[in-house]
């Protein structure tokens, strides 16, 4: 069976405890980005779910400056910069994008120094490689409950707030106009985001944890018309994602340049856009054939709606 | 009470349930003033509409209708006066009043489908995951039959024309059975077909489900047909009877505070400044509830 499989996963594959890590974590994270993803990209808070990717910047960095774990790192800037977000935001509804734009740019700088300082000192770049790529084989089993509680927590949120949730994001007066309290269940998401962007920054690095957050959830968009099943394909997506690339990442050791092995993050990045790509095929091809059927129907051609 | 003749002469239409027309009382709007930072939005309006009534608020652009509703809605705290809803002043969370928003904007792309906006109505105000059963499944069937949506129900809701979509916000407001239903303005963005199947639609429920339906329009004619009566806003302040009573010369033109004519050209109204007050509409909103149709 392991000789069969040989050239796909590579020896020690199903018994290096880091790989269980790494698969069970990602298989949760991959979830959890999923669910909360499909309403970043209804809501459109893409923008949001970047600032929160560069705001775990600040709390990873903060957290080797001050020597606690990482992940306790992201979820505490996270928290803090949804706090901040919100409050800001309170002034003007539409001054959203500037508020986010602004508490962005204080966060990084802080960024810079923690991670200025603490590289200067230990004379090492790991720390900000951790931060910014991520850590999928490096997570200890000591932080895996604490990642299942976190996901365990933003999911049960999540399932909690779905229909407020749901109706609020399609239109925010009708969800009021029903007695929801809309801006209550719009920071409660902020606070799902906010989380789920902490643990995407665990797996595969805060550059790269907003495109595990929107990518399997656009994905999804395009597959589906119904809205729990477009939070089922998004994770599903997300997992096959997280672990396909965890296998490649863990055969790349033995590729070109010998021993070094490439980042899980860029293989589980390029799957999911490559997944992208391939999730606008069945639209395409449905254009093209009404594209063809059109001439047919001659001038009966109905006006579409736009 | 401010108000003349809304109790006298409800029954402006025959052949409409007459039980209908004599039925409880929906929504009573008592002295509501708004006054919004400074300005007064609204000044002592009263109405009160009744079970199976169909009732249009008139006014042009800036009238205060829209402030009405979010007074209704429980969104905006009056200054003064009271709502009652089925004879109680309204609660925070009034399952008994259904709502269609004006603006209804949403990506072409986003997750959901007509029925699923339908079904959100059943509660969405609860927390959870609906579970799916065989009764919300036919509730939402029924409901889309009864706008006569069920052949665009599995469509995205963000791909459909503007008169879909009011159709399946109508089915999102019945759905949880209200006894009073809101529009803001839906006729505002449909071509004139459409309006008039909207129009139509909505005055079969009103009289075929008993619900009293409250809509509001900045043109009085695509509603003439259907109205059993009308609350006519202008400046803040309102007159309400059944069309007759209230697109009168004398009545418009005391609520309007200059003199204004009402004109009936074939089946239409038309309502203008009188003749020496021209230099004086600059000073308003300059178009009456009727007058587009001057051109």
């Amino acid at each position: 069976m392991s000789h069969f499989l040989s050239p796909i996963f590579a020896p020690g594959f199903f018994e290096s405890e880091a790989v269980h890590i790494a698969l069970a974590v990602g298989a949760l994270v991959a979830v959890v980005t999923g669910v909360v993803g499909v309403f970043t990209v209804i809501r459109g808070q893409s923008f949001a779910g970047e600032a929160f990717s560069d705001l775990g910047t600040t709390g990873g960095a903060g957290a080797y400056f001050v020597g606690v774990g990482t992940l306790w790192g992201f979820v505490i800037g996270n928290v803090i910069a949804a706090g901040a977000m919100e409050a800001i935001g309170v002034q003007r509804v539409r001054g959203r994008d500037v508020a986010t734009g602004i508490v962005l740019g204080a966060g990084l700088g802080l960024a810079a120094l923690f991670l200025y300082l603490y590289t200067t000192e230990h004379s090492t770049t790991g720390a900000t490689v951790t931060i910014l790529f991520g850590s999928a084989f490096a997570i200890s089993s000591t932080t895996l409950p604490l990642i299942a509680v976190l996901s365990g927590i933003v999911l049960a949120l999540m399932l909690t707030i779905y229909r407020p949730l749901l109706l609020s994001s399609i239109n925010a007066e009708l969800a009021s106009a029903r007695g929801i309290p809309v801006r209550l269940v719009g920071a409660l998401y902020l606070l799902a985001l906010a989380l789920a962007a902490a643990l995407a920054a665990i797996t595969i690095g805060t550059i790269l944890s907003t495109a595990l957050i929107v990518g399997p959830a656009a994905s999804a968009l395009r597959l589906t018309r119904r809205p729990l099943t477009a939070l089922l394909t998004a994770a599903a997506i997300g997992i096959a994602a997280m672990w396909v690339g965890i296998v490649l990442a863990y055969d790349s050791y033995h590729w070109p340049p010998a021993g070094q092995g490439w980042p899980v993050s860029f293989f589980v990045v390029m799957l999911v856009f490559l997944t992208y790509l391939l999730s606008g095929l069945p639209e395409a091809r449905r254009r093209r054939h009404a594209a063809r059927a059109a001439p047919a129907a001659g001038v009966m051609q109905p006006a579409t709606n736009s | 009470m401010n108000v003349s003749g809304a109790e006298t002469n409800a029954m402006g239409r025959e052949g409409i349930s007459v039980a209908g027309l004599d039925g409880e009382e929906i929504l009573g709007v008592e002295g509501i003033s708004v006054r919004l930072s400074g300005r007064e939005v609204l000044r002592e309006v009263s109405f009160r509409i009744r079970a199976g009534e169909f009732t249009g608020l008139i006014g042009s652009n800036g009238a205060g209708k829209t402030t009405l509703f979010r007074v209704i809605l429980g969104l905006q705290p009056p200054t003064a006066g009271r709502v009652l809803v089925a004879g109680r002043p309204r609660s925070a969370r009034n399952p008994l009043i259904g709502y269609v928003p004006q603006k209804f904007l949403l990506d072409p792309d986003a997750p959901l489908r007509g029925r699923d906006l339908v079904a959100l109505g059943i509660d969405a105000q609860r927390p959870g995951v609906p579970r799916p059963s065989e009764s919300r499944r036919a509730l939402v069937e029924e409901m889309l039959e009864a706008v006569d949506a069920a052949r665009f129900a599995d469509t995205r809701v963000g791909r459909l024309s503007g008169g879909e979509q009011q159709r399946i916000l109508i089915a999102h407001a019945l759905i949880a059975r209200p006894r009073l239903l809101l529009l803001d303005e839906p006729l505002a963005n449909l071509d004139l077909g459409s309006a008039h199947e909207v129009v139509a639609l909505l005055a079969r429920i009103a009289a075929e489900q008993q619900i009293a339906v409250l809509i509001s329009a900045h043109e009085i004619n695509p509603l003439l047909p259907v109205m059993d009566r009308i609350v006519y806003l202008a400046h803040g302040r309102a007159v309400s009877g059944t069309t007759d009573e209230v697109i009168r010369a004398d009545v418009l033109s005391k609520l309007y505070g200059h003199h204004v004519d009402v004109v009936h050209v074939h089946d239409r109204v038309l309502i203008v400044a009188g003749a020496g007050e021209n230099t004086d509409l600059a000073g308003h909103e300059g178009t009456f509830p009727g007058a587009e149709i001057l051109t």
